[in-house]
């Protein structure tokens, strides 16, 4: 059932696909208050439960917002929360066009009804976050549901007043007329419930946009996540709960052969030890006392048809590969042999790309409880609701309506929490299940366990050739990409055609230069290492290649690499006007200090495009730091421009502590890393300067969650090239600035 | 038995010594702004005052402070914090915010003891603290604008 859930997944993004759905209005009642939602027309072929965050059944109108008698607007966001700011992003929307008082408003995650909350740009046929599609997804449907509201509100107020609607105004949360008449959103919401709804509403026009792309808007959110009560799925607390640590297998793919607990059930305040399809679980009365009835397990483990190949190996492996011819072609322009048949120049270059975990700062977990009336309820990070409601609602034996997901926020993810087989989610299912549901239990997994259970990046290699003519004119490119696949093989098959899976080579096959001639190949290899999308995904590797092996050619055309990169572009397309955006921010042509370098790179991803100036200082024993970046951002209209800011900010932090220190390796089989001391993410004392410059654009919003996070490693390395006079290809930077 | 003192509060608690306070905090004492993320002083997430001198609670044992004092981001206090958490939501410095209530018992720390940090100052009080989200631009931004502040 599920692949066929998924075959309706269209990556990349459509942006239209909103506009061309119909919606029709629809309001119900809720607890005295107002609720709007919208019902999509379109049947949806795959529409999962109807059930309503609340556990009331819901009928198809399940609601986006609603609004108490004391005037609370609450946001019900069907957009997953893992520190991008997807809240905030729709609290927006609906506010500007409800014309609520921000200080009234507040959002939650809500899941269970896909004709409702399923996501446009994957098609609509399923619930996610992800492809930093939140603002895509729901530009539309999050301010039409705002102005809906707005309507019958003003609709309610008329008929208590005897007034015409078009004599009020609605400001900041309150009801008015000139007469003098005025109230609050919660004198009438009960009241607005029972008003005709709208068969069609008016947006707003920009210039009248009070909140969207206010530079000064604040979070909502933040003084929560100031003063510690901001609830995670690691906070969850319910009677009688329980808590279990894992204990995974060694190695992908090992499988329990047999275990040993009679010491761990003698430790105080562990109450079972049970097995379950992904591992051993210590189930105890506390986090403590599970993780010291863990240290007393012992298993013995069917290692037959486990991945035993360690980092060493899979590297040769991959690099003959990338000798070889690709398995699949990806992108075709031109002839490539008359293209290098005519060139003066030939260059080539072999770039090699760790695993890379995610490490998200709140390690996996989820909480599971099933109800005596047959329901279940599961607490955790529900990036792919659907999925994980139908996952565990066969674990159980229920129907998908049956089970309830309670959509928290999460200490991070990016990108972990979207997996296809539930993960974390299921295993809190199967553990409660092992125990005879005898009590919640919540599944919480330590940084090792988190670490070590793969989902990783995958590690690849690109063999890249460049060929120019006598004038410098690049006219001939290749690159041979082989890696694993993200999608083959999982739910998302589908979407893997003709041997490419697009997530390998996205950032590869869109090259935005003018090359007459250009192949890019794929060669998918087969091995048991767990592999997903980790924020930003394919560009977090096509970028850094592309981008260095384009200065590389600059180079050895003798010229800039902004004007030469330029020279291959429409004047006006979006990359050359965000390269020189970002060219006159650095002052690309003025000369630097001694001791400093810069290095640029520009790249596409998820509907945005991204520019950045490194500014690196570096002396002659080769110790460097990155000093300063200027980015320049288009990603359509800003909704929250001092958002798009931090995830930018954010996106350069995560993306330049991955290039520089950070790999997962394997011996053998095991993973070497177990924690932060040796998988290293950057800290403070590594985080550059960061100034972000947003292109104004009445273009749609486009992503922005993961845009930021590509070009960051190519800058370093073209600036690095220019401070150390080494080209670096094998990744992360220590590799090759030790080697 | 322990006894603990948090927040000005005593807990008995039915713990042995070697359980972590992180722990006891959570998982006995109830009190959730304390976060786990590596329980091996490796992130500073699980960061508290012991004693008014910042401590990782994963690392510190309840069998050895039966007579300090605990304060947690539930408990912190005085007009330092607050100017600090003031700035972090005026700057809107969170993003996921797990990592916030450890950022903050340091960062509240260092500008007790050293109200006009230098960036050097700052790297050297804020390297344990790690931030996944990456937040560490607006944690220096915020750093001196409540250093800032506090000498107004
Ligand atoms: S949980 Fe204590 S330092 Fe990370
Ligand atoms: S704000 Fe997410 S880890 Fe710091």
């Amino acid at each position: 059932m599920i692949p066929k859930l998924m075959q309706s997944l269209v990556l990349p993004v459509v942006a239209k696909e909103a506009s061309r759905r119909q919606f029709m209005l629809g309001a119900l009642a809720a607890g005295g208050g107002l609720a709007v939602g919208f019902q999509v027309l379109a049947s949806s072929p795959a529409a999962a439960s109807e059930t309503a965050p609340d556990g009331n059944k819901a009928s198809a109108f399940t609601p986006y917002l609603t609004i108490d008698s004391d005037g609370k607007v609450m946001v019900l966001s069907s957009q997953f929360e893992m520190g991008q700011g997807s809240y905030n992003g729709l609290a927006t929307l609906v506010a500007e066009e409800l014309d609520a008082d921000w200080q009234s408003i507040d959002v939650r995650g809500v899941a269970g009804n896909v004709k409702a909350y399923g996501n446009v740009a994957f098609g609509g046929a399923i619930q996610g976050t992800g492809g930093s599609t939140s603002m895509v997804t729901s530009w539309e449907r999050y301010r039409k549901a705002g102005a809906a509201a707005r309507a019958m509100l003003v609709a309610a107020a008329a008929s208590e007043w005897g007034v015409q609607p078009a004599e009020i105004t609605v400001e900041n949360g309150v009801v008015a007329h000139s007469s003098g008449k005025s109230g609050g959103f919660g004198a009438f919401a009960a009241k607005a419930a029972a008003m005709p709804v709208p068969t069609d509403v008016t947006l707003k026009q920009p210039g009248d946009w009070k909140l969207i792309g206010n530079p000064n808007l604040k979070r909502f959110d933040s003084a929560r996540k100031t003063n510690g009560t901001e609830q995670y799925t690691i906070d969850v607390k319910l009677p009688g709960m329980l808590t279990a640590v894992m204990i995974h297998p060694p190695m992908f793919g090992a499988k329990v052969k047999s275990f040993d607990a009679a010491a761990a059930r003698s430790v105080k305040g562990v109450v079972d030890v049970v097995e379950t399809p992904r591992g051993i679980a210590v189930v105890a009365e506390h986090m403590w006392a599970a993780i010291k009835g863990r240290d007393a397990v012992t298993v013995v483990w069917d290692e037959t048809a486990a991945e035993k190949r360690g980092t060493a190996e899979l590297m040769t492996m991959y690099k003959d590969l990338a000798d070889k011819a690709p398995a699949a072609i990806a992108r075709k322009d031109g002839d490539i042999d008359k293209g290098f048949a005519g060139a003066v120049k030939v260059i080539e270059a072999t770039f090699e790309f760790p695993y890379l975990a995610h490490s998200a700062m709140e390690p996996l977990n989820a909480v599971a409880r099933k109800n005596d009336d047959g329901t279940l309820e599961i607490w955790g990070g529900h990036q792919f609701p659907d999925v994980y409601q139908m996952l565990s609602s066969q674990i159980v034996g229920i129907t998908p309506d049956k089970v309830q997901l309670h959509v928290m926020k999460t200490g991070g993810s990016f990108g972990r929490r979207a997996v296809f087989d539930g993960d974390v989610v299921v295993e809190a299912v199967h553990v409660a299940k092992a125990i005879g549901f005898r009590a919640p239990v919540k599944v919480q997994w330590t940084r090792e366990d988190d670490m070590r259970a793969g989902r990783y990046r995958p590690s690849y290699v690109h063999k890249l050739k460049a060929g120019i003519d006598a004038n410098g004119k690049l006219v001939a490119w290749n690159n041979h990409v082989v890696g694993q696949s993200i999608m083959a093989k999982t739910a998302f098959d589908g979407m893997v055609q003709n041997g490419v899976d697009p997530t390998s080579v996205e950032g590869a096959n869109n090259l935005p230069y003018a090359i007459p001639n250009q192949t890019v190949g794929l060669t998918t290899t087969d091995v048991g290492v767990p592999v997903l999308w980790w924020r930003s995904v394919g560009s977090t590797h096509t970028a850094f290649a592309a981008e260095t092996f384009i200065d590389e050619v600059a180079e050895a055309a003798g010229r800039d690499p902004i004007e030469y990169r330029l020279s291959m572009l429409e004047p006006q397309s979006r990359h050359a006007v965000v390269l020189k955006l970002a060219a006159e921010k650095a002052g690309w042509t003025k000369p630097l200090p001694k001791g400093r370098f810069r290095g640029v790179a520009v790249a596409e991803s998820f509907g945005s495009v991204v520019a950045q100036i490194a500014e690196v200082s570096a002396d002659s024993s080769g110790s460097f730091k990155v000093e300063r970046v200027v980015a320049a951002v288009d990603c359509g209209l800003a909704v929250n421009p001092d958002q798009v800011r931090a995830q930018v900010e954010g996106g350069i932090g995560f993306g330049l502590g991955a290039i520089l220190g950070e790999e997962i390796t394997l011996t053998a089989g095991k993973v070497d890393q177990g924690n932060f001391d040796m998988y290293t993410p950057l800290r403070i004392d590594a985080m550059p300067a960061v100034e972000v410059h947003i292109l104004a654009s009445t273009n749609p919003p486009s992503g922005i969650g993961e845009p930021g996070v590509p070009p960051i490693g190519p800058a370093v390395a073209n600036a690095l090239y220019k401070a150390l006079g080494k080209r670096i290809r094998v990744l992360p930077f220590t590799k090759t600035l030790n080697a | 038995m322990v006894t603990l003192t948090i927040n000005g509060n005593q807990h008995r608690i039915d713990a042995e010594p070697d359980m972590p306070l992180l722990w006891a905090i959570r998982d006995l004492v109830g009190l959730t702004g304390t976060k786990f993320g590596c329980g091996m002083a490796q992130c500073g997430a699980c960061t508290v005052l012991l004693d008014g001198a910042p401590v990782r609670s994963c690392q510190t044992f309840v069998g050895d402070i039966e007579n300090a004092k605990v304060t947690t981001i539930e408990g912190l206090t005085g007009k330092v914090a607050e100017t600090v958490q003031t700035v972090w939501t005026e700057l809107d410095v969170p993003q996921c915010g797990y990592c916030q209530s450890g950022q903050i018992m340091s960062v509240t720390d260092l500008l007790t003891t050293n109200p006009k940090p230098t960036d050097d100052d700052i790297d050297a009080a804020m390297t344990g603290n790690l931030c996944r989200c990456a937040t560490y631009h607006r944690i220096r931004a915020g750093i001196h604008e409540a250093a800032k502040r506090l000498e107004a």
